[in-house]
């Protein structure tokens, strides 16, 4: 396994984890743009445009590029965080160099008036579609709320007015502003003749011209407090936390990604013992999430809304007892065991290692090999989960609340 | 834990799917959502493959044991399949083998319900449980020297579960939980309603039961159940990863080799209720799911029927994708899949769109499947040859998937495929196998459900010329 990178004269980087062992290429572009680079006018673009590339280039029509990558038997996708947008596929390795030309052409997308009015209804169906899922935009409205006017608060999907709204000069305008050279990477995993790889990639990608891209990091303020939201029809009752938790930049994560385990994993957390084994809920988790400045935790319940009441106190006493007693060696053993056999699971597969690898590099600029995955989860101590307990307390959370019932904060 | 890094799969127990959804949301959301069939043709690729070692025993009592040792992995992962599934629930219990299963997590052997989680946590098992129609399957997957301890543990919990009267009410409230959790869940309960209507009975029943029949179950009728269900004969188990054939063999002939088989017993299928019904629905978007009828994995027309469902919806150039979301901006999720018993096929499709577009895409998707009859171009079945070519050679790298292969071979077929067996079948197909397959089993014979605000028209046999 070894670790390459160079970087094209126009500054986009080429970063790769060569496998000689791996039968699989997995390869893909991460922009260093996503919704927090947004305004609220431009509300949902970053993803937008992610499926705009899709719909064709110059060279190819979006019949093409969908042609191309199956005839391939590649498989790809694209996605859009807060902080990312990336476009992958993972392929045998004799495709490399093609897949590389499809990637490379659809990071310069023709953005075609008629095919942006035809995506647009997709976008809006794909909004609508999680609007009918739970938790029912509860967490899109706790984003609001716990961010206030930072733009983390601002959601992937932006809302069917915003969406409906733009134009697609605006959208050029963005892609203009954010798909520099020096603000994407190419990386890749598995598979990987790196000295091509960076040739193929400066013949494609060499003739982009750089221009200057920031974003505006600063720790995001929080806004605590507790909203309800009514929603007659749900047959459940959700509700969804935010509190803060360390940054993409702090060490801390570590021990925060532990804590989260500890208390909220799907399987014999704290919260899975107290609320799911019990019957008292349908789902109960903790979940640490890493932004630029400033993490968060987000706790989601989702339970009978007669319960509701009910399980929020046990929910807040089960953080109040883990604050005040910390957590124990047992639990921090287990934690530990379950993470590093899921890091080495997931280290088997090509594009789960891309997207590792890629994840670190777009927030950090640093690589991590499996082995030292694990070491770092081997580094840290109780004291370190209990500090991280105590410094980002989860009982100081922006809550949200939506299903049937109305009920105050409880006591 | 952290949320599920992109792409993730999180072995789910006690999480419903919407869930993993709404969080994975979280995070990021995705250009497609891209269905991955339960049945994909698989097939080889001689440059990406390694020859494979592939094992298989079975016991005097019935139980088949089936591995597939494989190089350059760390971990393994096994698979319990066990005869126990929705279909043999009775008339006035259903939901009973979901019962069961959530009863047998509540203590086995030696442990208790907290132990049991606490041991398979130390030995960082990534594990699922789950019904279907015809099982309840058990799964793990860690770190390959942990699997011996937590195969001990497993085997604890087929034939030794305390099924401990006090737990029953804590069970049900979790079978309560989960049949709330799917009102909320419209895809899932309109993909459920299609399925309970397009299976002959007693197949196609959720797994999950309803309020009126979990409410009635005691405890008699889970140790009932699990003596007359959880049993040797019939049931499956496979490793997949870094494990040795002899040893494996060794150790489960230990673990099981002195379990007693049960009686016979045989299900009897009654007619499907097929046609058309709209389950009123408050909610944006109407779901549109819709049914017909394929052959059966075992069937020697499964590799013809199989890659007619892939010019449908495998890869983002196959049709449905094509034109009900590309060119038409109808929906963001449209797939159809391959499905399958033991002896009937099955290709379930669905598509979720706002209600005023949802007859159009209805239309549009129905046009989509009788047009595959008039047959398919020499390029779509390049592609698909391509596409499942490169699909098992991934698969390759997980050992949860050549487990589930393995496994689910040996149910349909009582062996397992070599990997040069499936590439030659699939090369060897030609456009005019299709295309004569396609002519003789057209599309029809649908079973629709939508979900949403009011009805739409089946209406079956307009070209898309005249539409």
């Amino acid at each position: 396994m070894e670790f390459r990178q160079a970087k094209l004269d126009n500054g986009l980087e080429i970063v790769a984890e060569c496998n000689p062992d791996a039968r699989v290429t997995a390869l893909g572009f991460f922009v260093k743009t996503g919704s927090r680079d947004e305004t609220p006018e431009l509300a949902g673009v970053s993803h937008f445009l992610e499926h705009m590339a899709f719909k064709g280039t110059a060279k190819r029509s979006a019949e093409q590029v969908n042609r191309e990558f199956d005839a391939m038997g590649a498989e790809n996708n694209a996605f859009t965080s807060k902080e990312t947008t990336a476009y992958w596929a993972s392929v045998l390795p004799d495709y490399t160099e093609p897949t590389v030309d499809i990637l490379a052409d659809i990071m310069r997308p023709a953005l075609r008036s008629e095919d942006f009015e035809t995506e647009k209804q997709v976008i809006i169906e794909e909004i609508k579609m999680y609007e009918d899922q739970p938790p029912f935009g509860a967490d899109e409205k706790c984003e609001e709320l716990h961010f206030g006017q930072h733009p983390l608060a601002y959601n992937v999907l932006g809302s069917v007015n915003s969406i409906q709204q733009l134009r697609v000069e605006q959208m050029r305008e963005y892609f203009e502003n954010r798909y520099s050279p020096n603000n994407i990477t190419l990386v890749a995993a598995g598979q990987v003749d790196f000295d091509r790889l960076v040739e193929m990639t400066d013949a494609r990608c060499g003739n982009w011209s750089p221009f200057e891209t920031s974003r505006h990091v600063v720790t995001p303020p929080r806004h605590p407090g507790f909203h309800r939201l009514q929603k007659e029809t749900s047959a459940q009752q959700y509700t969804v936390q935010l509190s803060d938790a360390p940054g993409a930049e702090n060490e801390e994560r570590f021990a925060a990604d532990l804590v989260s385990t500890i208390l909220g994993d799907s399987s014999g957390s704290r919260l899975y013992w107290k609320l799911i084994d019990s019957g008292e809920a349908e789902h109960a988790g903790l979940y640490f999430v890493e932004y630029q400045g400033g993490g968060i935790f987000w706790t989601m319940l989702s339970c009978d809304p007669e319960k509701a009441t009910d399980n929020l106190r046990l929910l807040r006493s089960t953080y109040e007892e883990a604050e005040q007693d910390g957590l124990t060696e047992i639990e921090h053993a287990q934690a530990k065991s379950k993470t590093k056999a899921r890091l080495v699971l997931a280290g088997e597969r090509s594009r789960r290692r891309l997207f590792a690898v890629g994840s670190h590099w777009i927030a950090r600029e640093t690589y991590f090999n499996v082995r030292q995955e694990l070491d770092q989860v081997d580094a840290v101590t109780l004291d370190d989960i209990n500090h991280v307990l105590r410094k980002y307390p989860l009982t100081q959370a922006t809550t949200v609340t939506i299903g049937p019932v109305a009920f105050n904060e409880p006591e | 834990m952290t949320v599920p890094a992109i792409g993730r799969i999180i072995p789910i127990a006690r999480t419903s799917s919407v869930w993993i959804l709404a969080v994975a949301r979280l995070q990021l959301a995705w250009r497609a959502f891209l269905f991955v069939s339960n049945c994909p043709i698989n097939l080889d690729d001689r440059r990406g493959l390694v020859t494979q070692n592939l094992h298989h025993h079975t016991f005097d009592n019935g139980l088949t044991l089936l591995a597939e040792p494989m190089r350059g992995v760390e971990s393994a992962a096994f698979t319990i399949l066990m005869p126990a599934g929705a279909i043999y629930d009775p008339q006035d219990r259903f939901g009973l083998a979901g019962f069961t299963c959530e009863m047998t997590l509540r203590g086995c052997g030696s442990r208790d319900a907290r132990k049991f989680i606490d041991d398979l946590e130390t030995l960082g098992v990534e594990h699922g449980e789950g019904v279907s129609d015809s099982h309840t399957s058990f799964g793990g997957a860690t770190l390959a020297e942990n699997i011996p301890a937590a195969l001990e543990i497993f085997a604890d919990l087929v034939r030794r579960p305390h099924l401990p009267e006090d737990k029953i009410e804590p069970s049900r409230q979790v079978m309560f939980q989960e049949l709330r959790g799917i009102e909320d869940d419209p895809a899932q309960k309109a993909m459920q309603e299609l399925k309970r209507r397009h299976l002959p009975s007693p197949f196609g029943k959720p797994a999950s039961g309803d309020v009126e029949s979990v409410t009635k179950i005691q405890i008699d009728d889970v140790r009932k159940f699990y003596e007359n269900s959880y049993r040797p004969n019939g049931c499956l188990i496979g490793f997949a990863g870094r494990i040795d054939w002899d040893e494996t063999l060794k150790l489960v002939e230990k673990l099981f080799g002195d379990w007693q088989p049960g009686p016979e017993r045989s299900v009897v299928s009654q007619s499907r209720i097929g046609g058309y019904a709209n389950l009123p629905y408050d909610s944006n978007q109407t779901q549109v799911s819709l049914a017909y009828p394929s052959v059966p994995y075992a069937h020697e027309d499964y590799y013809r029927a199989s890659a007619s469902v892939g010019v449908l919806s495998s890869g983002m150039s196959a049709r449905l994708f094509t034109e009900v979301r590309e060119k038409r901006g109808l929906c963001y999720s449209v797939y159809a899949s391959y499905h399958s018993l033991k002896k009937t096929g099955s290709v379930f499709c669905y598509a979720g769109t706002s209600a005023d577009r949802a007859q159009e895409t209805l239309d549009v998707t129905i046009q989509e499947l009788e047009r595959l009859s008039e047959g398919i171009e020499d390029d779509e079945l390049d592609r698909l040859k391509a596409r499942v070519r490169s699909a098992l050679v991934m698969q390759q790298e997980s050992t949860s998937a050549r487990t589930a292969a393995i496994v689910r071979d040996w149910y349909f077929l009582n062996r397992i495929r070599s990997l040069e067996e499936i590439e030659s079948r699939l090369e060897a197909l030609t456009r005019d196998d299709i295309n004569d397959y396609v002519a003789k089993h057209p599309a029809q014979d649908f079973t629709v459900v939508t979900l949403g605000p009011s009805p739409l028209e089946v209406n079956l046999g307009v070209s898309a010329s005249e539409a």
